[in-house]
């Protein structure tokens, strides 16, 4: 066991992956020799050499699409996209290609690829480069999306999604990449696709969040523990497929659910949320579903950026309305 | 006449001495140019240095740093006429500010504020580019429009040489080529996009000669010869403006610093190579000319410092004492007019910010 940063379990996964499987290999803009802009490849190159960690040229297009031939060719690819905000190049190959390759074949071919990628806000980070566009990427059906929260979380989703058959978007909220440490165990291990994380227990309302969502809510959720309100806090982890059973089962104790995204409102995951605890779990609601969320306007440059995220007061806010409707 | 070229072109050797080629050349500039080209690249450099140190205290964001970049960015633009449009990407700020960008503007696009993005009435400046090559096919559109409505302006795309290698480069080149459109593209090659050298970016050994295969002019020139890099810059749209098309422009550079501030070059660059570029510095390589034929005399030197740090000092004080936009200016011009969700949220935001 060691204490990392959610960026140095991502690395570690990564190594623990190209040791054990002769198959995988990494590939992106400045993965190699630099070891990525975050260092999530750092030593890589070194321990790997360049034909199992490349440094391609600057063409987010030809990484996604070089990947999935390589898939179909019996590799394991693991590409990185530096920012999200600059996966849009290879939009078209993830949603014309990897996503339906193996309906086009008929199940003869796969694309078994992750594509990695940094994203969401809270860093300052220039424009462009703090966007959450998960749900274009949830949206299609063929991808599986998923976002970490915790290091130890990081590298067994990791895992699972190099083993994954089917093309798995991994998306790095970047603002957790160094803000905690936690014990990460040395070998390898996986966490399952598909399954939430129950992060903590309670009765009073249930709340939905993922990446740098998540500490924020259990921040709140302390608070109001402290009030002696008791929240169900569920890390979805997956975004595509849902845990259904941990949503529902928790909307069924609770009957209050408070949904927290970064992404804009209109379109989000949580207008999915909600539709989908309406349609399995609607005689249990005591509240309508709220969401705290952006707004639907362009993510903002930095010196907006706190105004466009959720934060604790707008989050006491909506807590307070589903309490007391 | 412009030919394609894969040998750089060069007036201004590091020494400062002319070439064969650029003596002509230099003899016909006025020596108000000559100031200018000085002048230009002196404020750039300062903004950029004191952008630097801002950033290390603090007071603005991530910064892409231009030093060593000045002459390729300073000539260029000055050959521009006032009716040119610039499409730059984020470290083109040295061309933004010889266009007319306001410096208190540049500071505050890397304070984070959007502010920044917009040149006063009558610039053609778009703004800072940062997804990759994005900026070019974007140009092309420009000029297609200033062909269609028989205007003489130029649309001038700034971009690295990383920027080669994605499709929309490609794309753009092509499109300029079929259309003959009044269009440059300014490549500034100084050899890294982030840690990946040109030779993994690219198998040719140029950019310029790209531009065959979508059978344009691609001319190669020296990128800290702030002459040649003018020359070859007004050549390309006189080009452009006599109906005859675009031009591949790779001016051969490099970046003294690191790609960010948040990047560390030493990580991917040795210190041999780092020095023969300093040797080749496009300032000093001016400096030099200058002392040699007493354009300006060291007191006008070091009154061209002074002033650019007062210029620059200026600007900061204007751009960190400006006000703070409220939170609801999130909502402003996302739309002409206001859908009703929005409106909702809009009105929400407010609501908190009364308390
Ligand atoms: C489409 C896209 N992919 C990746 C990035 C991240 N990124 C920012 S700058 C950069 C390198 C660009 O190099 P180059 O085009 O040579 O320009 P330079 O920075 O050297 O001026 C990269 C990869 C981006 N901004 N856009």
């Amino acid at each position: 066991m060691a204490e990392l940063t959610m960026i140095q379990a991502i690395c570690d996964g990564l190594a623990t992956a190209l040791r054990q499987d002769k198959r995988v290999v990494v590939l992106g803009e400045d993965v190699g020799k630099n070891g990525g802009v975050f260092r999530a490849t750092e030593g890589l190159w070194q321990e790997f050499g360049d034909e199992r960690v490349i440094d391609t040229p600057l063409a987010e297009a030809s990484i996604v699409g070089a990947a999935i031939g390589m898939a179909i060719n019996g590799m394991r690819p693991v590409a990185e996209i530096q920012f999200m905000g600059f996966i849009y190049p290879a939009f078209e190959q993830i949603v014309s290609h990897a996503a339906r390759l193996r309906t086009r074949t008929q199940g003869q071919y796969s694309a078994s690829i992750v594509v990695r990628a940094p994203y969401g806000g809270g860093i300052r980070a220039p424009e462009l480069h703090s966007d959450s566009t998960e749900s274009l990427f949830v949206h299609i059906p063929g991808l599986k999306v998923v976002v970490p929260s915790t290091p130890a979380d990081a590298k067994g989703m990791l895992l699972a999604a190099i083993r994954d058959p089917d093309p798995v978007i991994y998306l790095e909220p970047m603002k957790l990449y160094r803000s905690t440490r936690q014990q990460v165990r040395q070998e390898a291990y996986v966490i399952p696709l598909g399954q939430a994380r129950q992060v903590r227990e309670g009765e009073a309302l249930t709340v939905l969040a993922w990446g740098a969502m998540v500490p924020l809510v259990e921040q709140a959720a302390e608070r109001w523990a402290q009030r002696g309100v008791s929240w169900d806090v569920l890390d979805l982890r997956s975004l595509y497929p849902l845990d259904e059973e941990a949503i529902l089962s928790s909307v069924r104790k609770t009957g209050r659910v408070l949904i927290v995204h970064e992404a804009p409102k209109t379109g989000g995951l949580g207008a999915e949320l909600t539709a989908l605890i309406n349609e399995h779990a609607f005689l249990w609601l005591e509240a309508p579903i709220t969401r705290v969320t952006g707004y639907d306007v362009p993510v903002p440059m930095f010196a907006l950026e706190d105004d466009f995220r959720p934060n604790q007061e707008r989050i006491d806010r909506a807590v307070e309305k589903v309490l007391a409707f | 006449m412009l030919q394609q070229s894969d040998q750089a072109v060069q007036f201004l050797q590091p020494d400062g001495s002319l070439s064969d080629q650029g003596r002509p050349v230099w003899e016909s500039l006025s020596s108000e140019m000559k100031r200018k080209f000085y002048e230009g690249m002196v404020l750039a450099r300062t903004m950029d240095r004191r952008s630097v140190i801002l950033q290390r205290q603090g007071q603005i964001g991530t910064y892409a740093p231009l030093e060593g970049q000045e002459a390729a960015q300073v000539g260029s633009a000055l050959a521009l006429a006032k009716e040119d449009w610039i499409f730059p990407s984020y470290r083109d700020h040295g061309a933004a500010m010889i266009a007319g960008m306001p410096l208190d503007r540049i500071l505050f696009y890397w304070m984070g504020r959007v502010e920044g993005n917009i040149a006063p009435k009558g610039v053609r400046i778009l703004p800072p580019c940062v997804p990759i090559a994005t900026q070019l096919p974007q140009a092309v559109g420009t000029a297609w429009a200033a062909k269609w409505r028989g205007e003489s302006s130029v649309a001038v795309a700034y971009f690295g040489d990383g920027a080669t290698s994605e499709g929309d480069f490609h794309e753009a080149l092509n499109f300029a080529g079929v259309f003959r459109l009044p269009c440059i593209f300014f490549c500034q090659n100084n050899h890294y996009a982030i840690s990946v050298p040109f030779s993994r970016q690219s198998a040719t050994a140029t950019v310029a000669e790209k531009a065959r295969a979508y059978n344009l002019p691609g001319v190669r020139v020296d990128g800290n010869d702030v002459v040649a890099v003018y020359d070859v810059m007004r050549k390309a749209l006189n080009r452009a403006r006599r109906g005859e098309g675009a031009t591949l422009i790779e001016a051969v550079t490099y970046r003294k610093g690191s790609h960010t501030t948040a990047d560390d070059a030493k990580r991917y660059r040795n210190r041999d190579e780092v020095k023969e570029w300093e040797r080749r510095d496009p300032l000093q390589r001016l400096e030099k000319r200058f002392l040699i034929d007493g354009t300006l005399t060291r007191g006008q030197v070091e009154t061209c410092h002074r002033r650019c740090r007062e210029e620059v000092d200026k600007a900061w004080k204007k751009a960190s004492q400006a006000k703070k936009a409220p939170p609801t200016h999130l909502f402003a011009h996302v739309y002409q007019s206001l859908p009703a969700e929005l409106k909702r949220q809009r009105a929400q935001v407010e609501g908190e910010a009364h308390g």
